[in-house]
Parts: C-alpha cells; sequence; structure tokens
C-alpha cells in the first residue's frame, strides 16, 4: 500500500505549494476560492475550490464533547484529523485526495520510518528547527515522553493500545511512576541523540510506521506535562495553539507563532482562527451550516447529516450540489452466534445470511446514496487486499433468497425455522431499525426473531459481548458495527475476527467469530513481509468468514457530508476514513 | 324508585337538593329518596363536557379492545413493512402528506413504511391496558392499607403512613429505568412483551399507591368517628363488618373520582417510559415509542409526531374531563 516513489513524490508536490504559499506569490490557482462551481460529490477524489488564501475564521461543533484533548488519550477518527492543528507525529495521512490520501508521509520525521532486525527494530529522524509554541526544540526525548505517558493506561485509559501491545515493555508501566530522574527509563524506545528515535518490538510488524501515525508519538514536554490535566492546554507543535479552552463548552485555537511552515510541507494553516463549540444539538449543527450565509462551517464528527438534514439536502439540488458522500472504511454487519442452538449448525447459519433482506438493512442505515452499499463480504473494497466475495449473490438478490433459505433449514434439520433472539444498541434507531427489518425478512422462512435492545456503553462488556450472556440470552444474531483505525487489513480485520480476543469477561471487538483457519491465517499474515502476499492473506481471511457464514455483513458505510459555501480548500481524505481533511480547509474571503 | 310521570319534581330540583318533603297530610303521592348514585348520575347527564369526555373514553376504550382483531381481520398488521411507499434515498413517503391515502389514513414512516394508523390503534391497546391495570393495582394497595391505617390507628397508622412518605419520595422514574435494565429476558415465568407489560405495571402501580391510601385513610378517620359508625360498634359489630359493610360504601365515591384521574396519569407515565426505551420491545407499537421514533424527523415528517401525540392528548384529556365532572357529580360540594 505504501509506495516510496509515489510519497517522493508528494512530499516534492506538497513542499513546492508550502513554498509558493509563503512567498505570498499569486499563482494561477491561488484566486482564494470562490470560482469553483459547486456539485454533488465534488470534493471526493478531488480539491473542492482549491485555494491559498490564508485569513478568517473557521467554525466548528460537536454534538458531543470531545474523548479528549489529550493526544494520548483521544481515540476518535476526528479527533485524529484535528489534532494535527496543534500536534505534529511522527508520520501523517498524505494531505491529499482520493486514494493518494491512504498513503503515509512523513510530519515530525524526516521521512518513513527505517526497519532492522527483522521489523522487529523501526528509527525515525526528526526534522530539525521543530519548536513548541513557548519556542523550546523539539527534541526526541520530547517524543519518548509523549509515547511513555500514553503507555499509562490507568491514567489515560481511552487511548488504543497497540503500543501497549508492540513494544517490548519490560515491564514498564508510566512514566509518573518512573523511578529514572529524567523520567525516560522506557527500555523500548532508545533516543540516541536529540533528533534519533529508536523503537523495539516484542514481535516483529512490519506496518509499524501506522503506529507512528497515532497521536502517541506528538511530542509533549515533560516541564509541562499535568497527567489528566494536560488536556487544558495541550502544548502546540502544529500551526495553532490553544487561545481559549472552556471543558465542555468551546475552545479557540489562534496561530502559533512558533510553527515554522519552512519544516512543514504538509499543513497549509489557511485560517487564521479556529473555534470549536461543544455540546450543540446535532440537528441545529445542520440547520446552522445549511443556513444562508452559514453560519457554521464544519460538523467535527463528521458523522453525516442527522436523518432530518438528509432529507432536506436530498431533496433540494441547490443544497445537493455542497454535498458530498465520503466512503468510509466501515461495516455495518452482524454477527451469527454459533454458541447458540441451532446456530451451531452452519447451515441455519447460512439461512440466515440467504434470507436476510439487503436492502432492508441498507435503508436502516439511510439508503443508497447516505447510508452505503450493500456489503458482501467483510472488508470495505478501498481496503487494500480487499477483493469482491459473494458466497451468497447478495448482490443478485438483494431482498434475500428465500428458496435457498429453505434448502438450507432442511439441510439443518429445521423445515419449519427457529426461534432466536438479535440483539441491537438501544440508543441507536439505525440499530433497532436493522433488527426490525431483519425480524420481517427472516420471518419469511420461519426464523423467528425476539428483539433485544441493550445499553450502548455496555453492550459489549456486559451484554453482547460476554460470551457467557450472549448465550443464556439466546442471543443468536448480534447486530454491530467496525470501523477501521486505519485503512489497511491488520487496522480492519484482526481485531473482529480473531477468536483469541474473545474473552470471557466481555469486549468490544471480536463478538463471537470463532475459526481455528482464520486465527492460524493471522499469524501467517503478521510474520508474511511481503506486502503483497500479506494483503491477499487478508482476503483469504474474509473468505474464509464468509464460507463458515459466522457474519451477516450488512453495508459498507458512507456518510453525507454538507460543505458550507463558507470553505475553500475541501476535499475528503481517505486515509483518516472518510473525512474533511480539516488542516487543508481554508476560508472564503 | 321513580315519582308519577309528570311530578315535576325531578326536573326542578337543583343539584343534588332532595326533593321537599311533601306537605303534611298530602296523600296517595308516594315519594322515594333517590339513591346517591342516581342522583350523582342525574348531575352526570347535566354536564355535556364531562359526557363528551365519557364518550370519548368509551370510544377509546372500544377501540382498543376491538381495533386491532378488525385490522387483523383486513389484514393488516402494526409491523408490516411497505417499503414501496417511501423513497429509500430521502427516506421519507414518497406521497404527498406522509403517504396518506384511504389504505393509510395517517400515512406511513419514515424509512420502513409501517402503517401508522394500525400503529396508533394497537399503541391504545398497550397503554390503556397498562393504564388500567396499573391503576386498579394502585387501587386495590391503596384501598387496603388506607382502610387499615385509617381505622386501627395507632402503630399501625403510624407504620403505614411512614411507609407511604417513603414510597412517596422513592424517585420512580430513575427506579422504573434501572429495573427494566435489570430484568432479564425471563423472569417470574414471563417473557416478552407479557413480563415488560407486567413489568410496567408493576413499577406504576405499586409505587402510585400511596396517593390513593392517603385519601383513603382521611376519608376513614372521619367516617369511623361518624354516628353510624359509632351506633354498629355499640350493638357489638366487629372490625371487618363495620370496614365492609358501613365504611367501604361511603369510600366508593373518592376512590371512582381518583381512579378516573389515576388513568390518564399513568397513561402519560407509560408514554413517558416507553419514548425513553425501557417501555415495551420494538417493534411492538406503542404511543411513546412512536413519539420517540419521530423525534428524529419532526422538521422533515411532523405527521409522524403529530399522530400519536394527538392520540396521548385526546387520551388524557378525555379521563380528566370525564373525572373532574365525575368528582363534581358525586360530591356536590367540591363545586
Amino acid at each position: 500500500m505504501r509506495r516510496p516513489a509515489v510519497a517522493v513524490v508528494s512530499i516534492g508536490a506538497a513542499l513546492a505549494l508550502a513554498i509558493s504559499a509563503c512567498g505570498g506569490g499569486n499563482t494561477s490557482s491561488n484566486n482564494g476560492g470562490g470560482a469553483a462551481t459547486a456539485a454533488f460529490n465534488a470534493a471526493v477524489g478531488k480539491i473542492f475550490d482549491p485555494s491559498d488564501k490564508k485569513g478568517g475564521t473557521l467554525r466548528f461543533a460537536n454534538s458531543g464533547d470531545w474523548d479528549s484533548l489529550d493526544p494520548a488519550d483521544t481515540y476518535y477518527g476526528y479527533s485524529w484529523d484535528f489534532i494535527r492543528y496543534y500536534g505534529r507525529s511522527l508520520v501523517m495521512f498524505a494531505p491529499k485526495p482520493g486514494s493518494a490520501g491512504n498513503e503515509l508521509v512523513p510530519d515530525l520525521a524526516t521521512s518513513l520510518g527505517v526497519p532492522s532486525d527483522g521489523a522487529k527494530t523501526w528509527t525515525y529522524h526528526i526534522r530539525p528547527g521543530i519548536k513548541f509554541e513557548d519556542g523550546t526544540p523539539v527534541t526526541s526525548k520530547d517524543v519518548k515522553y509523549a509515547v511513555e505517558r500514553s503507555l499509562d493506561k490507568q491514567t489515560f485509559t481511552q487511548g488504543p493500545t497497540y503500543l501497549n501491545d508492540f513494544l517490548d515493555l519490560q515491564g514498564y508501566t508510566s512514566p509518573y511512576n518512573d523511578p529514572t530522574p529524567d523520567k525516560l527509563g522506557l527500555k523500548a524506545v532508545d533516543t540516541p541523540d536529540d533528533l534519533t528515535i529508536v523503537f523495539h518490538l516484542i514481535k516483529p510488524f512490519s506496518g509499524f510506521d501506522y503506529f507512528a501515525m497515532l497521536p502517541a508519538t506528538i511530542p509533549v514536554p515533560r516541564a509541562k506535562d499535568s497527567g489528566t490535566n494536560y488536556k487544558q492546554h495541550v502544548v502546540s507543535t502544529g500551526p495553532y495553539m490553544f487561545q481559549t479552552n472552556n471543558p465542555g463548552k468551546n475552545f479557540t485555537l489562534v496561530r502559533n507563532p512558533n510553527w515554522d511552515p519552512a519544516t512543514d510541507p504538509n499543513r497549509k494553516a489557511l485560517p487564521d482562527k479556529i473555534e470549536v463549540q461543544l455540546n450543540v444539538n446535532a440537528d441545529d449543527i445542520d440547520n446552522r451550516m445549511l443556513a444562508n450565509p452559514p453560519d457554521l462551517d464544519v460538523a467535527v464528527e463528521q458523522t453525516g447529516l442527522q436523518a432530518a438534514g438528509q432529507a432536506k439536502v436530498l431533496a433540494d439540488p441547490t443544497l445537493k450540489k455542497n454535498a458530498d458522500v465520503a466512503s468510509l472504511a466501515r461495516l455495518w454487519f452482524a454477527v451469527i452466534n454459533s454458541d447458540v442452538k441451532p446456530l451451531d449448525n452452519i447451515h441455519c447459519r447460512k439461512a440466515v445470511l440467504l434470507a436476510a433482506d439487503h436492502e432492508g438493512y441498507q435503508r436502516a442505515y439511510g439508503g443508497p446514496i447516505a447510508g452505503g452499499d450493500i456489503a458482501t463480504s467483510l472488508m470495505p473494497p478501498q481496503i487494500p487486499g480487499a477483493r469482491k466475495i459473494d458466497l451468497y449473490n447478495f448482490d443478485a438478490n438483494k431482498n434475500g433468497d428465500d428458496a435457498a433459505a429453505k434448502s438450507e433449514l432442511q439441510q439443518c434439520g429445521q423445515p419449519n425455522g427457529f426461534a432466536t433472539s438479535i440483539s441491537y444498541r438501544a440508543e441507536r434507531p439505525k440499530e433497532k431499525a436493522t433488527a426490525e427489518s431483519l425480524q420481517q425478512s427472516l420471518a419469511k422462512v420461519g426464523i423467528q426473531l425476539t428483539i433485544k435492545p441493550y445499553p450502548l456503553a455496555d453492550y459489549g462488556k456486559l451484554y453482547a459481548g460476554k460470551p457467557d450472556f450472549a448465550k443464556n440470552n439466546q442471543l443468536g444474531i448480534i447486530i454491530y458495527g467496525w470501523g477501521a483505525d486505519w485503512p489497511d487489513g491488520f487496522g480492519f480485520l484482526q481485531q473482529i475476527v480473531d477468536s483469541r480476543v474473545i474473552r470471557p469477561q466481555g469486549g468490544n471487538t471480536n463478538l463471537g467469530i470463532k475459526i481455528p483457519a482464520v486465527d492460524q491465517l493471522l499469524d501467517q499474515a503478521l510474520q508474511t513481509t511481503d506486502k503483497t502476499a500479506r494483503e491477499k492473506l487478508w482476503g483469504d481471511i474474509d473468505q474464509q468468514v464468509m464460507e463458515n457464514a459466522m457474519a451477516l455483513p450488512g453495508i459498507w458505510a458512507k456518510v453525507l457530508l454538507y460543505r458550507p459555501s463558507s470553505m475553500t480548500n475541501v476535499y475528503v481524505n481517505e486515509g483518516l476514513g472518510g473525512y474533511y481533511d480539516f488542516v487543508s480547509l481554508g476560508v472564503k474571503q | 324508585m321513580t315519582i308519577d310521570a309528570g311530578t315535576p319534581a325531578d326536573q326542578s330540583a337543583p343539584f343534588g337538593e332532595l326533593p321537599a318533603e311533601p306537605a303534611a297530610g298530602t296523600v296517595g303521592v308516594r315519594i322515594e329518596g333517590r339513591s346517591l348514585g342516581r342522583i350523582a348520575w342525574n348531575r352526570l347527564k347535566r354536564d355535556r363536557v364531562a359526557m363528551a369526555g365519557g364518550g370519548v373514553v368509551i370510544f377509546l376504550v372500544l377501540v382498543a379492545i376491538a381495533g386491532p382483531f378488525i385490522l387483523l381481520a383486513f389484514g393488516r398488521r402494526p409491523n408490516d413493512f411497505h417499503q414501496e411507499l417511501v423513497d429509500p434515498s430521502l427516506q421519507l413517503p414518497i406521497h404527498r402528506l406522509g403517504g396518506m391515502s384511504w389504505a393509510h389514513p395517517f400515512g406511513v414512516e419514515p424509512v420502513n413504511g409501517r402503517d401508522l394508523f394500525t400503529r396508533v390503534v394497537f399503541g391504545a391497546r398497550i397503554s390503556l391496558l397498562i393504564a388500567f391495570l396499573a391503576t386498579l393495582l394502585s387501587v386495590v394497595i391503596g384501598t387496603v392499607f388506607g382502610v387499615v391505617a385509617g381505622y386501627f390507628g395507632g402503630w399501625v397508622d403510624a407504620l403505614i403512613s411512614r411507609t407511604m412518605d417513603v414510597f412517596l419520595a422513592f424517585p420512580l422514574l430513575l427506579f422504573a429505568i434501572a429495573l427494566a435494565g435489570v430484568v432479564p429476558d425471563h423472569a417470574f415465568g414471563a417473557s416478552g412483551d407479557v413480563l415488560r407489560i407486567g413489568l410496567l405495571i408493576f413499577v406504576i402501580g405499586f409505587f402510585n399507591w400511596p396517593y390513593i391510601g392517603r385519601i383513603v385513610r382521611g376519608q376513614t378517620l372521619s367516617l369511623r368517628e361518624r354516628e353510624f359508625v359509632e351506633s354498629a360498634r355499640s350493638l357489638g359489630a366487629r372490625a371487618p363488618y363495620i370496614i365492609f359493610r358501613e365504611i367501604l360504601p361511603n369510600l366508593v365515591a373518592p376512590i371512582l373520582v381518583y381512579s378516573t384521574l389515576l388513568i390518564p396519569t399513568n397513561i402519560l407515565f407509560e408514554a413517558a417510559l416507553s419514548f425513553l426505551g425501557v417501555g415495551v420491545r420494538p417493534p411492538t407499537a406503542t404511543w411513546g415509542g412512536m413519539l420517540s421514533d419521530a423525534v428524529h424527523y419532526y422538521q422533515v415528517a411532523p405527521y409522524f409526531m403529530i399522530y400519536p401525540g394527538l392520540a396521548i392528548f385526546v387520551t388524557v384529556l378525555a379521563f380528566n374531563l370525564f373525572g373532574d365532572g365525575l368528582r363534581d357529580a358525586l360530591d356536590p360540594r367540591a363545586r
């Protein structure tokens, strides 16, 4: 997936852009926006209204609160997109439209990671001249310190645990109980000099650059670290720094005087100021973006328009031309729980897959435009290694194949169907609609479903994700969804199909897919350093899961984004997972 | 029971006043006393607002009992999808006014196109069933404890009164939400909708009894000091006889009035619980649950919210009007 040649070219192009921007020269494309004609999907695969014009205020709103502004403690995709305004990790996704955005490019580092020792050791060199907002130079020790604190899951409970799982920790837990005087006791990370950082892993991992993309590698100055309170004022390394921060209400970012565009080929930094409002009603956010002139520029969560906003935009051609449909590396699906009789029989599981109304599933999530495409297997098509797998002819029988389902029921020994339960997350109306749709469609072949909602917060831990509970409550079908942390087979598949991540005490990852052959293929893939061979293995795993009928794929998700006319330089970044690339956005003057 | 036809006494008697004593010496016209129930009925008949409310209540009860059977006979099931009537991309009904037509008089739901009319009718069944049975439970418990507390007094009264205070201070809504979350799918020998409905009846009924218990206790306190109770007691009547033959008949009126006013409160409470998602599980139609679904569409499909909202509004209003009229009829001093 990462083709170095392309990456180098892209850096060059980005550098050229950045230089021309600093020079202040007005090139022909540098018209400050306004000339572009709005059209539906104009910001997908290309840049809508390209601009280098600086100035203005970009206005964001969030329908909830941030999980955390602290780079060690954040796990929302939108937050990983936004954090690049005030933090620079070792590498980042290329700020480009289309599939070019899937490429990783160096950010804080001078190049992508250099592997040695069979991909067990990774070395990065930090660009010279990068400073914190107070003027202190950034060193490799600041990156190491940031990684150390991100390992402390007692203090920072929300961030990902990839580094905990892959670094050779040797028992290290936290810089806050680190006996060494400079609090840099982690042996897994070396800093031979101020601009070099070396990571030592416990097992080979060819995709380590994705870990270097995590916000956990954004440098944190130890002198300013206040543990859980650091999120009040994160010290910036990016083009913007915090001016005000009222937790739960709003915050404002202004230009960081110590950010040097010469060190940063990736960020355009067009607006002068960035305002974010928190806890704003989601329908209100839509209405304010749809207003003329817009009262708001970006719905920061990027989860798409609400039901009402969607209906308004799609029904009105003048609004629709300001909308984009972004493909997400996300699957809405249902696990078929083989612990529950008679679904231990593969023919009964196949009957569920065959009888399901795929169009109904699609409707439940918002229909063909804003909901997504009918999924025929697990892996979304934009993930490298995904291949078309349609074992049960979903594409041909969009409303289910009742005859085939009945014949599977015969083979299963349940010719008149059977009864089981279907669970969903109570707070999600779309999952409720899915459960109701499946209840209707499976009833046609005699499979009777009892619908059981459970609270979202404990869905994995106490209910559907707890094997005992799911078995005792006859949860034969478990409605769920999964998004990749990054567009890669490992990032997408491993956590939902590896039977070894199923734990008796419950969990939010694999809700019941148990296939020994898949576990073996996963191990094989992690050891395969050849990219093409590895990517083929992800497809094989997908095929295995479908052959065993362990999951009912629902929808490869899309999201209907609205781009108010106040914004310039808009495009969807695929690497970030189908979000507008925040760091490139500008304001129409 | 009746006076001779043509005697104007019946019409001329203003509310509740007994007909004037016949003049001494008038012979031949036999006047019977009219029962309290008769008097109240006559008063109620004159209260047009209350009668209208009562009419709507009877209509709703008929709809709730017979409506689903009639609809099923016509092949209308509340959970059937009519996806052909909904635009898949907009997720809204294709036809104007929310898809209203002869086949779907209230239109259809967004997304799946379920028939709103059928769902509102089926929702009436759940709402009224829960409200009636919960009220019955409150009334039975409240009357038993209220009479016992009021009649026996002393430590029994103290104990029951303090218990009522505890129940009144109970955060009912929070408790209901928590209980609905922890009760498993199979419990007390029931499962599915039966269990959920039973649970709602229990929660709403069991925690509302102190309101009626207090009223009954107060009435009993005053009744037990009245002469007819004194005389019964002096004739050797024992407690059960006095309670059942002397006191309870006099409590019927306040209990009846209070029940009629409690039903709409319970309908609203059930709607609130369904709205919060702790009531009966989908896809069973309830008014509160429909409102909860409609919230996401209020800007683009307002009719979806109007019909279940209107159903709740009309029902609660009808019960309240009828209950008010009943109170006035049974107790003229309350006017």
